[in-house]
């Protein structure tokens, strides 16, 4: 079932607080992974990967790249969802 | 060029099976404590693991560390952060210049759970699911690698690996970094988390395991007759090496001289040692000689003595070998006794033991003999604490480890 993307955002945050140990409040849609939030690409896989677990999506390799933003993450999580 | 400066310890910090801190450790010690823990019975059944018993970490780590250092470390990592943590705290935080500042910390296996668990993943996962972190992770460069990332240490981050020995031969690196004029300030010592199914399975393979799973806190017991193998441990120690004058200059608490160091191989058998002890005693020899001082200024030895019928002999004869009759006036003790043997670990656990001996005059009390072992030539320090004399002493710690590495530390009052 396709989740609101304030409940992805929600879950996203949950994701980079369990793996960087940010604050789940500064994970907003206008940051961005690695300018703001400091993640690094080992970081941003780790993230990637428990994502697709969570959300059920797919996200390939070639899309991470793309995914500067955690908004850029959410929208695209949402419009992917099965 | 050789300059021989002085080197002192300001800081002291651990992990192990039995305490959660250095000062927690040594009381455990002096109560005469066992860190020997049954196993999770799902290994014992799963696995068919012939020893049932192992001498775990008494507090986990992430009662201490934060949620992302423990996904980020391997528990051999864990363990050493959390030591260090606690010996640069003890330590008082010196300031120092960062290039001035170095690391050596050893492990004897690395991050074997993350190894093995990532081995999983990828068998029942697939390859994404592998952690982009494991390899960073399971390297035995781990721990020293991110306790230099953490306090910012420049001026060198090293990993000796020489099994059993490992963590007294980073400590001996680490204090000669400082005696040559490289490193002002050294975060040093041994960490090991290898108490996971294989290592045990394969230790028990080699029959170095004590199997007296009716009794366990009883296992571990050097010098007795009845020993039967090592019991496995695991847990770190990391103290805080600093030059004298640095250390004054700054009003630090000093625990101790680290006075030498003194290594040599056997060149005899992958795991067995050289019976008669002709290249531990030359360890030991160089060490004494390289503190300018003669064996009848050792007051005390914390010994290899793991447990094990044969190794326990071998020390022995060495000691003797080295020192002759002088050997008569050196209280030893086998901590293993109580803590179990922690690998790459245990030699810098047993400095730290031997520092603490020192500085509070205390020779500790081995636990477990019945029976001592009328093979074993020496003063085995047992039932009560020895008092060690006032005045300047001088303690030897010994370390052995599979591939013959022989590592003798000496520590000095003054």
């Amino acid at each position: 079932m396709a989740q609101s993307e304030q409940e992805i955002l929600a879950g996203l945050a949950e994701i980079v607080n369990e793996e960087t140990g940010l604050d789940t409040d500064s994970v907003q849609p206008d940051k961005s992974f690695t300018d703001d939030l400091d993640i690094d690409s080992l970081s941003m896989m780790t993230i990637v990967v428990n994502a697709e677990d969570k959300f059920g999506v797919k996200i390939p390799d070639d899309e991470v790249k793309n995914l500067v933003t955690v908004g850029d993450a959410v929208t695209y999580i949402a419009s992917n969802q099965g | 060029m050789t300059t021989n400066r002085k080197v002192v310890v300001t800081g002291i910090g651990a992990t192990t099976p039995i305490g959660g801190t250095a000062t927690e450790t040594w009381d455990a010690l002096l109560d005469g404590a066992s860190g020997a823990r049954n196993l999770p019975q799902e290994w014992v059944d799963t696995y068919q693991l012939p020893v049932h018993f192992a001498a775990t970490i008494e507090v986990a780590p992430d009662q201490v560390l934060s949620r992302p250092e423990t996904r980020r470390l391997d528990p051999s990592g864990q363990y050493a952060l959390v030591a260090s943590r606690e010996a640069w705290g003890d330590a008082g935080e010196p300031e120092v210049d960062p290039e001035r500042l170095g690391v050596a910390i050893g492990t004897g296996i690395g991050g074997v759970w993350t190894l093995l668990n990532a081995w999983d993943t990828l068998k029942e996962k697939g390859p994404r699911r592998v952690m982009p972190l494991t390899v960073p992770m399971l390297m035995p460069n781990s721990a020293s690698g991110n306790v230099s990332l953490i306090f910012g240490a420049r001026a060198g981050a090293h990993t000796l690996v020489s099994a059993c020995a490992s963590g007294a031969e980073s400590m001996g690196y680490a204090a000669a970094m400082i005696a040559e004029g490289k490193a002002d300030v050294m975060i040093t010592g041994g960490t090991e988390a290898a108490v996971h199914p294989l290592p045990m399975a394969g230790f028990a393979a080699m029959q170095a395991l004590s199997t007296r799973n009716d009794d366990p806190t009883h296992a571990s017991r050097p010098y007795d007759l009845a020993r039967d193998g090592f019991v496995l441990g695991e847990g770190s120690a990391v103290i805080v090496l600093e030059e004298e004058e640095h250390a004054k200059a700054r009003g630090a608490r000093i625990y101790a001289t680290f006075a030498s160091t003194g290594t040599s191989a056997d060149a005899h058998h992958i795991a067995a040692p050289e019976p008669e002890g002709a290249g531990a005693s030359r360890a030991m020899v160089e060490a004494v000689e390289r503190a300018g001082l003669t064996p009848a200024d050792i007051v005390h030895i914390n010994a290899h003595a793991t447990s094990t019928p044969v190794g326990d002999i071998a020390e022995s004869n060495a000691i003797r070998r080295a020192f002759g009759d002088a050997t008569d006036s050196m209280a030893v003790s086998a901590t293993k006794s109580m803590t179990g043997h922690l690998l790459g670990a245990a030699g810098a656990l047993e400095a730290l033991f031997s520092i603490l001996a020192v500085h509070h005059r205390l020779a500790p009390a081995t636990t477990n003999i019945t029976d001592l072992d009328p093979e074993i030539h020496l003063d085995v320090v047992r039932d009560e604490h020895r008092k060690l004399p006032q005045g300047d002493i001088a303690v030897l710690n010994n370390s052995f480890g599979f591939g013959g590495h022989n590592v003798a530390n000496v520590i000095t009052s003054s």
